[in-house]
C-alpha cells in the first residue's frame, strides 16, 4: 500500500510557526451563526484536510482566511499576517475557492494570462501550469464556458499554483474529478508539501481526504468537533485485519512474534500492529496471506459520520 | 523528509521560496489588467465591433444624406461621438457586472484584496478606453468626411475646445457604465436600466411640463450632447455638472459602496 499521506512526522510540532492560522474565527448571518470559534493551524511541509458535511462551514472559514468574507469575530493569519496585508498574496498563497467561479467567456489560457500579468510572473509559466494541470492546448484555447467541472478544477489548481506560492488554500478541489484526477491531485498536493509547502483543503468526502491530508480538522454546524492525525482520531495504535487459509498457522506465527490480535468475522484476525509488520511475521511463519488491509480505514468514516451527523447539516442557532 | 512516490511535477521551485517579487501591485499594472479584461471575452470581442459599425454607419448616412451643413467634420465627428458614448459604457457596465454575474471577483479580490483599487483601477481603464474611442471617432469621422466633404469653407475645421469636451463626454459616459454596474452587479438589469432610464426621463420631461424645468439641468441629451456641438458656457457646464451628479456620480457612489461591502462567493 502506497502510504502517501502517513508521514514520517505528520504531528504538530508545537515549535514550528503556523503557516495558515485561525484563531477563534466566527461568522454570523443575521443571528445565525455559520462558523463559531473555529481556531485550528496548519504547518510547513504538512497537508490539512478540512472535512465536513456540505454547509458546515468550510466555505465560510475558507473565505475568511482569504480576506474575502469578513470574520463577526477572531483573526485569521496566512504566512504570517492577515491575508490582505500581503503585499502581492498570488505569489505567496495559491488560492482556489470555487472552480466555477470563472469566466465562461474567457479562454482557459486566457484565464490564466490575466492572472499572470497581474502577479507579474514570468511569460511561459502559463503554459508550463497548463501543461502540469493536464490540459493540452486545444483545452487551454476553449471558453471556459465549455469546460467541465473537472476541467475547471485542473484549471482552478493551475491558477492556484502560477504565483509558485509557499501555501494552498484549496476549497473542494477534488469535486469533479475522476479517480485519475483525483490520484494525479494526490500525488501534486503531496509533492507539494513534501517541498516544505502548507496545504489547507477541504472536502465533504472523507475518502479524498484521508489519503492526502496528514491532519484532519472535521467541522460540523460551524464548530470544529474533532482535529488531529487520523491516529489520533482513531485513538489507540495500528490495527491491520488480515486472513489467511492456514488460520492456524498465522495465529502460532503471531504468538510467536509477541503480536496481540483478536479473532473476527469470518476467519479474520484482527491484528494490532501495521500491515507491513503483520506482512512480515506471516513470511517469518511460512503463511501465506489471502488478505491484509487496515482495519481503521472503515473506522475513520464510522468516526466521521458520528461526529458529524448530529443534525448538523443545519448550522447553529446561536448568537 | 517524506517518502514521496509520485514524480516531481516540472516548473515548480523548491518552497519555501527565496526572494519573491513582493512589491505592492503598481497601479499602471492594475489598469493593464482590467483593460485586458474588457476585451478578451466574448461580449467584450463583439461589444467594440458594434460600437465601430454603430459609428461608421452613422457618419457614412450623415455624409450621404441630410443637407450641405451637415457634412463639415464638426458635425460628422459629433454624429460619431453620440452613439458611440451610449454603447460604449456597456463596456463598462460588463467589466464590473462580469466580475459578480460570473464570480471572478472571487479570484480577482483574492489577488488584489484592496477592492478600492480595483475600482479605481477600472474606472482608469474605463478612461483609457474612452481615449482610445475618441481617436476612432475622429478617425471615422475624418474618413466619412473625406468621402463627401461639405461644400464652401469650414469643411474640415474643428473647434479645438470640441477635444477635450468630446474627451470629456466619452470617458464621463464609460464612468456612467462602470456606475451602473457597480451599483447593479447584474449584468442583464444593470444594462437595461442604463439604456432606458434616461430615455423614458427624456420621454416623460418632453411630455410632462412640469418636468421641463429640472430636464434642463438632468436630462443628458440636453445638457451632455451639447459638449460635442460648440463650446460650453458657465451655465452649460452646471447643467452638465448637475446632470453627471445625477446620472454618474450618485450611481458610482451606490456602487461603490456596493462593491466594497458585497459578500463574494
Amino acid at each position: 500500500m502506497q502510504t502517501l499521506g502517513r508521514r514520517a512526522h505528520p504531528g504538530t510540532p508545537a515549535m514550528l510557526p503556523a503557516m495558515i492560522e485561525s484563531k477563534s474565527l466566527t461568522k454570523r448571518y443575521g443571528g445565525r451563526a455559520a462558523v463559531q470559534d473555529v481556531s485550528f493551524s496548519c504547518h510547513a511541509g504538512t497537508v490539512t484536510g478540512f472535512l465536513g458535511p456540505n454547509g458546515a462551514g468550510k466555505s465560510t472559514t475558507l473565505k475568511m482566511l482569504c480576506g474575502l468574507t469578513p470574520p463577526s469575530a477572531g483573526t485569521a493569519t496566512v504566512l504570517g499576517s492577515p491575508f490582505a496585508n500581503l503585499t502581492n498574496p498570488g505569489l505567496r498563497v495559491g488560492v482556489l475557492i470555487d472552480a466555477s467561479a470563472m469566466h465562461s467567456g474567457r479562454t482557459g489560457r486566457e484565464t490564466l494570462s490575466v492572472s499572470a500579468s497581474l502577479l507579474g510572473v514570468r511569460r511561459g509559466r502559463v503554459d508550463e501550469m497548463l501543461e502540469l494541470v493536464g490540459l493540452d492546448s486545444s483545452a487551454a484555447n476553449k471558453r471556459v464556458g465549455q469546460y467541465s467541472l473537472g476541467m475547471r478544477q485542473r484549471l482552478g489548481i493551475a491558477h492556484a499554483l502560477l504565483g509558485d506560492p509557499e501555501a494552498l488554500i484549496l476549497d473542494e478541489p477534488a469535486n469533479g474529478l475522476d479517480p485519475e484526477g483525483m490520484r494525479w491531485m494526490r500525488g501534486l498536493l503531496t509533492d507539494f508539501a513534501g517541498r516544505g509547502g502548507t496545504v489547507l483543503l477541504s472536502s465533504h468526502l472523507l475518502h479524498e481526504v484521508e489519503a492526502i491530508a496528514d491532519r484532519l480538522i472535521i467541522i460540523a454546524g460551524g464548530r470544529i468537533v474533532g482535529e488531529g492525525t487520523a491516529d489520533e482520531l482513531l485513538g489507540g495504535g495500528p490495527r491491520t485485519l488480515v486472513r489467511a487459509r492456514d488460520v492456524h498457522g498465522l495465529r502460532l506465527a503471531l504468538r510467536e512474534a509477541d503480536v496481540s490480535f483478536t479473532d473476527g468475522a469470518h476467519d479474520e484476525l484482527l491484528v494490532e500492529a501495521t500491515a507491513d509488520d503483520v506482512g512480515d511475521v506471516a513470511l517469518c511463519g511460512g503463511v501465506a496471506l489471502s488478505e491484509l488491509r487496515d482495519a481503521r480505514d472503515g473506522g475513520l468514516e464510522q468516526l466521521f459520520f458520528s461526529l458529524t451527523s448530529n443534525g448538523s447539516d443545519e448550522p447553529s442557532k446561536e448568537v | 523528509m517524506s517518502a514521496v512516490m509520485t514524480p516531481t511535477p516540472t516548473a515548480e521551485r523548491t518552497v519555501p521560496a527565496a526572494a519573491h517579487d513582493d512589491r505592492r501591485l503598481s497601479m499602471a499594472r492594475l489598469t493593464q489588467v482590467e483593460l485586458r479584461k474588457m476585451f478578451d471575452t466574448r461580449s467584450g470581442f463583439w461589444l467594440p465591433i458594434a460600437v465601430g459599425i454603430v459609428a461608421l454607419g452613422t457618419v457614412l448616412i450623415t455624409v450621404l444624406t441630410g443637407p450641405n451643413e451637415n457634412h463639415t467634420f464638426t458635425h460628422v465627428f459629433g454624429n460619431a461621438l453620440i452613439p458611440t458614448a451610449i454603447l460604449l459604457p456597456l463596456i463598462g457596465v460588463l467589466l464590473v457586472t462580469g466580475e459578480f454575474s460570473q464570480r471572478t471577483a472571487l479570484t480577482t479580490f483574492t489577488l488584489v484584496p484592496s477592492r478600492a483599487r480595483v475600482m479605481v483601477a477600472k474606472l482608469a481603464a474605463s478612461v483609457v478606453c474612452s481615449l482610445v474611442a475618441l481617436v476612432f471617432c475622429l478617425a471615422v469621422a475624418a474618413l466619412a468626411t473625406a468621402i463627401h466633404p461639405a461644400t464652401g469653407a469650414g469643411a474640415w475645421t474643428l473647434h479645438a475646445v470640441l477635444l477635450p469636451q468630446a474627451f470629456l463626454y466619452l470617458a464621463t459616459g464609460m464612468i456612467t457604465g462602470v456606475a451602473f454596474g457597480a451599483a447593479l452587479l447584474v449584468s442583464a438589469p444593470a444594462i437595461v436600466i442604463y439604456l432606458l432610464l434616461p430615455t423614458i426621463w427624456s420621454a416623460l420631461s418632453n411630455s410632462i411640463s412640469a418636468l421641463e424645468g429640472p430636464s434642463d439641468w438632468l436630462d443628458a441629451s440636453n445638457t451632455l450632447d451639447p459638449m460635442v456641438r460648440h463650446g460650453l458656457g458657465t451655465t452649460d457646464w452646471l447643467q452638465a455638472g448637475a446632470t453627471l451628479a445625477l446620472w454618474m456620480a450618485l450611481p458610482l457612489a451606490i456602487g461603490w459602496w456596493r462593491v466594497m461591502r458585497r459578500d463574494v462567493g
